[in-house]
């Protein structure tokens, strides 16, 4: 019985989800569309058809790719608000190293923008990282600062030094065709960055679960004190820990653009970094179940474009949705399993019931009695 | 006979089944400063709390100016004229003087009167020359006027019993004189202080009258007049030292392997916590550092094992110097072990499970990894090996460290900071709040470690754990060793001396 809570408990997040989709199902009916007909489309359109999927794996990269940028951090302790930031610092450097460094084979010259990439995402990950480890500022509010930042250095160069000439908005020149990632699924958009998210994925779970940085993380983060005793260099982890996720924030941006834009554009993420953060908490920051947070939440997102047209709702009912999701996922992650409450409770109950069995007998052997 | 500002009759408070008062007595004159005298764990703390309203007490009758009085919240006590000096001040640094004088006062209606505030700030700051600018915010202050501060508001709510708990242990020693100098102007103008100390010096200066305080007793209440230094620190130590030695065989020390010198270090709050303290200690020896409390000891285990860098002096280990070594290199190429004091903070990690706390000091090493990968089975079946070896009772080595109990805790830490086979083993407080069998069990480790030739040094508060396991005791007072002593030499009123601070010489 105990067991079975356990697992209840588990898997809240799926429950939360559950309880906003209904409640949004609620939304829906006072738009005047059947909710069945609603997320009948929207998951059809998300999953279910070879467009509409591809769809979804596209948006389905960087979202995971920021999700892993905020769980890193975040087994240490630290909240990474700044993926957005790394992912624009990403897809900038990576922007140019694809335009401006002079032509080679594309078998180095696509490692090269990943790496350029991932260190412009690594270096906007370092600066809050340093502060925080050596100087005791706030990380949260230094990366969210600097998100204002890397955005609008992208918009400025994608719409001054880099422009292309007479484009009608920022954007830059296109990158040769050699060095764009190749597609998973034919004539779609779908590109590799998902496959690549993936590995990202799986190496982190490794990474954490037997490595002895996985270990020192993972303590910094429950006890940083003890950590110091342990003799664990705890500020040149934080550092370490903030590059690597702004590296992988990185990433996200480079194969936005080398997967999917082949320009340098400005604002050219939807607000991916922050999907991130929901990601990381719906899959209760662990890095397998990340992917599918981020599938889950793409699909979200590319069903809902599906939904508008079919069922003719305002999208900004399914972004009401995405918020409840949100919501009561973070709530639901509020509630702890409590074993020995659970244990109190199904004892009482089992007293109580004990009790009035008691009682049946008490009455027969009365009446046995009499 | 004069008017009695505060008198206690058979005050006692339990937590729980331990009786932290019992039965306590306590006459204070109004005009005076009455000092009350005890080690750690004697009920001074809790006999505060109990007069500030914090907590209530289980039987006896406290009166105000001879009239019973309940005194049942904090707000209620200042109500009464009675105001509580912490040790550690409640001062918020960004605002100015005056604004924290401001802040929780009474009556103040809807709109705050600053300038009402400052001036009488002022007055009363003149009154009593304590020299401090109302609009001055606190943290550009010094500590010792930071206290004067905190005595400003209390003064400011009128109270004319002013509490005071450890006063001086957080000033500089230019800074206690003056300190003492407001006492006394304060006694002057007939305000009554009760003034809660381990300092003898202090006791001697500035009281009238002393309440010496044991095991939650009054174990007497002399006039300072009428006494003298040593028999106080024999009052307050008070008990036939226990010869209690454990069976640990001859001592046979051998060469030097530790030696700290003139090691001088700053706490957290940057006062200087560490003034010159040398030790040495050799093989398969036991060096006892007693002290009351917040003497510098924590700093002092710290500095050792490389987690507060001293401002001076140096550490070696097999004379090879480590002050600048880090604590994972301190652990892992000078072989020392740290059991802290903070069992719950720092010696362990409290949602780890146990397999994870047995291999937190070791984990980048072999055998529990290799190439930067954990070698879990390994660290399992070690923990498992510790688990059984040292008695840790547990329901699994997976259920987390928080569901254990303090002493099996503490024996999982001793495990992990032995089994490595440490040469230098530094241990600091280890026995608080364990049980009888628990201490017994952490003594006879710290002796098997003795005996297999490591040098320990053995920082505790209570001095009958010391007694038993220490081939010579260090005794600590204001960030400084005021004299060493092997147990043969400890008498209650030696000891008492070199914890209140005197010197050797008058100890002896």
């Amino acid at each position: 019985m105990l067991s079975a809570i356990r697992y209840i408990y588990a898997l809240r997040p799926v429950w939360a989800v559950l309880l906003a989709l209904l409640i949004g199902s609620g939304l829906i009916m006072l738009a005047g569309v059947s909710p069945f007909a609603a997320y009948y489309e929207l998951f059809k359109g998300a999953y279910f058809d070879y467009w509409g999927l591809a769809g979804t794996l596209v948006k389905t990269s960087p979202i995971l790719l920021a999700g892993l940028a905020v769980i890193l951090p975040l087994r240490a302790g630290l909240l990474n608000i700044g993926v957005e930031g790394q992912i624009y610092m990403g897809g900038l450097f990576s922007a140019m190293a694809a335009l401006l460094l002079p032509e080679m084979p594309a078998w180095i010259h696509v490692p090269i923008c990943m790496v350029a990439g991932a260190l412009g995402g690594g270096f906007w990950g370092l600066i809050p990282g340093y502060l925080k480890a050596y100087h005791g500022m706030n990380e949260v509010i230094l990366t969210i600062l600097l998100n204002f930042i890397a955005i609008n250095i992208v918009s400025y160069v994608a719409g001054g030094p880099m422009m292309q000439e007479g484009a009608p908005y920022p954007y830059s020149e296109e990158i040769r065709q050699e060095l764009w990632l190749p597609w998973i699924m034919p004539a779609t958009d779908a590109h590799a960055g998902v496959v690549f998210a993936l590995g990202f994925a799986l190496i982190m779970f490794i990474l954490l679960r037997y490595s002895t940085a996985g270990f020192a993380l993972e303590m910094i983060g429950k006890n940083a004190a003890a950590a110091r005793y342990a003799g664990v260099p705890v500020k040149p982890y934080i550092v370490g820990v903030m590059f690597a996720a702004g590296a992988i924030g990185g990433l996200a941006g480079t194969f936005e653009v080398l997967g999917l834009k082949y320009r340098l554009f400005h604002n050219f993420s939807p607000g991916y970094g922050f999907d991130g953060i929901v990601v990381a908490f719906l899959a209760m920051v662990n890095p397998l179940v990340a992917p599918v947070a981020a599938f889950f939440l793409a699909g979200l997102k590319s069903g809902a474009l599906v939904m508008q047209r079919a069922v003719g709702l305002e999208s900004t009912v399914i972004e009401a949705i995405q918020g409840l999701v949100i919501i009561f996922v973070a709530a639901s992650l509020g509630l702890k399993y409590d074993a020995q409450r659970w244990a109190a409770r199904l004892m009482r109950r089992r007293r109580r019931l004990d009790a009035e069995v008691g009682d049946t007998f008490d009455g027969i052997r009365n009446g046995d009695g009499t | 006979m004069s008017v009695a500002a505060l008198s206690l009759r058979g005050i006692s408070k339990l937590f729980g089944g331990f009786r932290a008062l019992d039965q306590v007595d306590m006459r204070i004159e109004r005009g005076t400063v009455h000092a009350v005298l005890g080690e750690n764990g004697a009920g001074k703390t809790t006999l505060m709390n109990i007069l500030f309203g914090l907590y209530q007490p289980e039987e006896g009758q406290i009166c105000l100016n001879d009239e019973p009085a309940i005194i049942t919240s904090p707000k209620k006590a200042m109500k009464m004229g009675i105001g509580m000096i912490h040790q550690h001040f409640m001062l918020v640094d960004s605002l100015t003087v005056a604004e924290n004088v401001a802040l929780g006062l009474p009556d103040q209606g809807w709109t705050l009167k600053l300038e009402r505030i400052e001036h009488r700030l002022s007055e009363l700051s003149a009154q009593y020359r304590f020299d401090i600018d109302p609009h001055q915010e606190v943290w550009k202050l010094p500590i010792g006027m930071r206290q004067r501060v905190e005595i400003l508001k209390v003064l400011f709510r009128d109270a004319d019993i002013i509490i005071l708990d450890e006063p001086t242990s957080v000033l500089a020693p230019n800074e206690i004189s003056s300190f003492l100098d407001g006492l006394q102007r304060l006694r002057a103008a007939g305000k009554t202080m009760i003034f809660i100390t381990h300092k003898l010096d202090e006791v001697e200066a500035v009281a009238d009258t002393v309440t010496i305080m044991q095991h939650g007793r009054v174990s007497a209440e002399v006039r300072v007049a009428d006494s003298s230094a040593k028999e106080m620190a024999r009052l307050m130590v008070g008990r036939e030292v226990v010869h209690d030695k454990m069976d640990r065989g001859d001592a046979k020390p051998g060469e030097v392997i530790f030696r700290a010198e003139g090691l001088r270090a700053r706490d957290s709050r940057g006062i200087e916590a560490l003034k010159g303290v040398s030790l040495d200690i050799r093989a398969g020896e036991v060096l006892g550092v007693a002290g009351v409390d917040g003497n510098g000891q924590a700093e002092l285990a710290n500095v050792v094992a490389g987690l507060h860098v001293p401002e001076a002096g140096t550490v070696t280990i097999d004379g090879v110097d480590v002050t600048k070594s880090s604590a994972h290199a301190r652990r892992h190429t000078h072989d020392l072990s740290y059991v802290p004091e903070d069992r719950h903070h720092i010696g362990l990690v409290l949602d780890f499970p146990v397999a994870h706390n047995a291999i937190m000091r070791d984990f980048r090493v072999p055998p529990f990894s290799s190439n930067g990968l954990l070698d879990r089975s390994h660290a399992r079946a070690t923990a498992q090996d510790w688990v059984d070896r040292y008695d840790v009772r547990l329901q699994s080595i997976d259920q987390k460290v928080r569901f254990l109990s303090g002493g099996n805790q503490q024996k999982l830490i001793f495990a992990r900071e032995v089994e490595c086979d440490p040469r230098v083993l530094v241990v600091m407080q280890p026995c608080k709040g364990l049980d009888v069998g628990a201490i017994e069990a952490v003594q006879r480790s710290v002796m098997r470690e003795r005996a297999a030739g490591k040098a320990i040094l053995y920082i505790s508060t209570e001095l009958e754990h010391i007694m038993t396991v220490a081939d010579r005791i260090a005794v600590m007072c204001a960030g400084e060793i005021t004299g060493t002593l092997t147990p043969d030499e400890v008498t209650d009123e030696r000891i008492g001396a070199l914890m209140g601070g005197l010197s050797a010489q008058v100890a002896v």
